[in-house]
């Protein structure tokens, strides 16, 4: 299978990346380690006439204390995020999640920035930063933007930034070295999550997030509001279900989708010392 | 467009498109057929080959995102004609392959992994390679043999 024919660009900066997209509006795709997006490309599922490879800026590589929170350059790796010493001690949920990515060779190539802006409910990232309520800061021509986790992920593959906005950064919160639990279910051990559920202590309270539970990642927020108010952790997962509308496929239907929240977010709660 | 890295410590520059794939680029245009289309979508990695020192996927990387990059292959680990690289003359005495056809990926990828992992247990090494599927399911003798590469065959299991 190869990609339909498109023009490469390669851009050294944030702000060339974003000139590249302005001049040329719809027809652009950016790549970082294009993971996710060179598959889409070979299946002619996405079909850029211009390729505006971000792959090689190094300004957007980094992960540094800033203030309360962890700044990560939104091309930081996925390697360089499962090695990296700092975010395993201030907020080692991330880093540890990150390993859980797809497999070695995906990780050489994959960035943290590429993942987020893909948007894919299936995706183990986007998740854990919904939990973990990240801000995510996009650069486009009228400059840079925060958008919170929460509102970032706005349907399936879509996501708050413009068409003409780059992500640059992704704020997380310290949280420690641990108390978190990430379960993630699937056939074979690099595939993506049939159903996954993480369930992290941050900031006072239990959050919980879930994998492939409907068209963006999810906050169970029943789940929570049950530890909030003093739930075992088999009382609360009951709720995991609640609100969230999975598909069904070749994996699993919804039913059975539903079933494995529930077993997932206890096992996630009793794991992470709920 | 003008695409050019070095490939088992030898330049090579070609005009090529820019949708094509790495792993076109090495078959095709090097002429090094050891990295395989197997699944053509990142699952099986057949096509393994080291971009920098680390493992990749060649069939899901464009060519030109690997410009002015070192590359390895299977064709580029041997030292010379009479001596296989350690990695290869472990699956070799362990029979780590059966068809072959996943091999050279599988090697490329523990060649990588030991890189990364000097000391890995058996654990380590079937993590380390779940990137890699081998459809004769002969996964025990290859964990086997990367483990006797890493010199550390105590670890492995029969």
């Amino acid at each position: 299978m190869i990609p339909a024919a498109f023009d490469y660009v390669r851009v050294g900066a944030a702000d060339e990346a974003v000139a590249q997209l302005v001049e040329h509006g719809d027809d652009a795709k950016l790549i970082a380690g294009g993971m996710s997006l060179i598959p889409l490309m070979k299946l002619r599922l996405a079909v850029p006439t211009v390729l505006v490879d971000v792959g090689r800026v190094s300004e957007l590589s980094y992960v540094r204390e800033d203030g309360d929170e962890i700044a990560i350059g939104a091309l930081t790796r996925h390697r360089d995020l499962e090695t990296n010493d700092l975010l395993a001690r201030q907020c080692g949920v991330l880093g540890a999640v990150t390993a859980e990515v797809g497999d070695n060779q995906v990780r050489h190539r994959g960035t943290i920035g590429g993942s987020v802006a893909h948007g894919d409910p299936a995706s183990d990232l986007p998740a854990v930063l919904l939990a973990l309520d990240a801000t995510f800061v996009a650069t486009g021509p009228a400059g840079r933007r925060e958008i919170a986790a929460g509102s970032f992920f706005e349907g399936f593959l879509e996501t708050a930034l413009a068409p003409d906005e780059l992500l640059t950064e992704i704020r997380v919160p310290r949280t420690g070295a641990n108390g978190f639990s990430y379960q993630k279910f699937n056939r074979r051990a690099q595939d993506w999550a049939i159903v996954g559920a993480l369930a992290v202590h941050a900031g006072g309270t239990t959050r919980v997030a879930l994998v492939n539970m409907g068209t963006t990642p999810l906050r169970a927020a029943g789940v929570e509001e049950a530890v909030a108010g003093g739930a075992g952790a088999a009382e609360a997962a009951a709720r995991a279900a609640e609100g969230t509308e999975p598909s069904s496929d070749l994996n699993a239907d919804s039913s059975y989708r539903e079933h494995l929240a529930r077993v997932l977010v206890r096992r996630a709660l009793e794991d992470a010392g709920a | 467009m003008h695409v050019g890295m070095t490939v088992n410590g030898v330049g090579h520059s070609y005009d090529v498109e820019p949708r094509t794939l790495l792993v076109g680029y090495v078959r095709e245009a090097c002429g090094l057929v050891g990295a395989k289309v197997g699944c053509d979508t990142s699952s099986c990695g057949a096509c393994t080959v080291l971009v920098g020192g680390e493992s990749v996927k060649s069939c899901t990387m464009l060519a030109v995102q690997a410009d002015g990059c070192e590359l390895t292959t299977i064709e580029g680990l041997a030292p010379n004609d009479t001596e296989l690289h350690p990695v290869q003359q472990a699956f070799h005495e362990q029979h780590g392959l059966q068809c072959g056809y996943c091999t050279a990926g599988m090697v490329m990828a523990a060649v990588g992994f030991l890189e990364e992992n000097p000391d890995p247990t058996d654990a380590d090494v079937r993590i380390g390679l779940e990137g890699n599927l081998c459809r004769c399911t002969g996964y025990q003798n290859i964990v086997n043999a990367v483990l006797a590469a890493a010199g550390r065959p105590d670890e492995g299991s029969r």
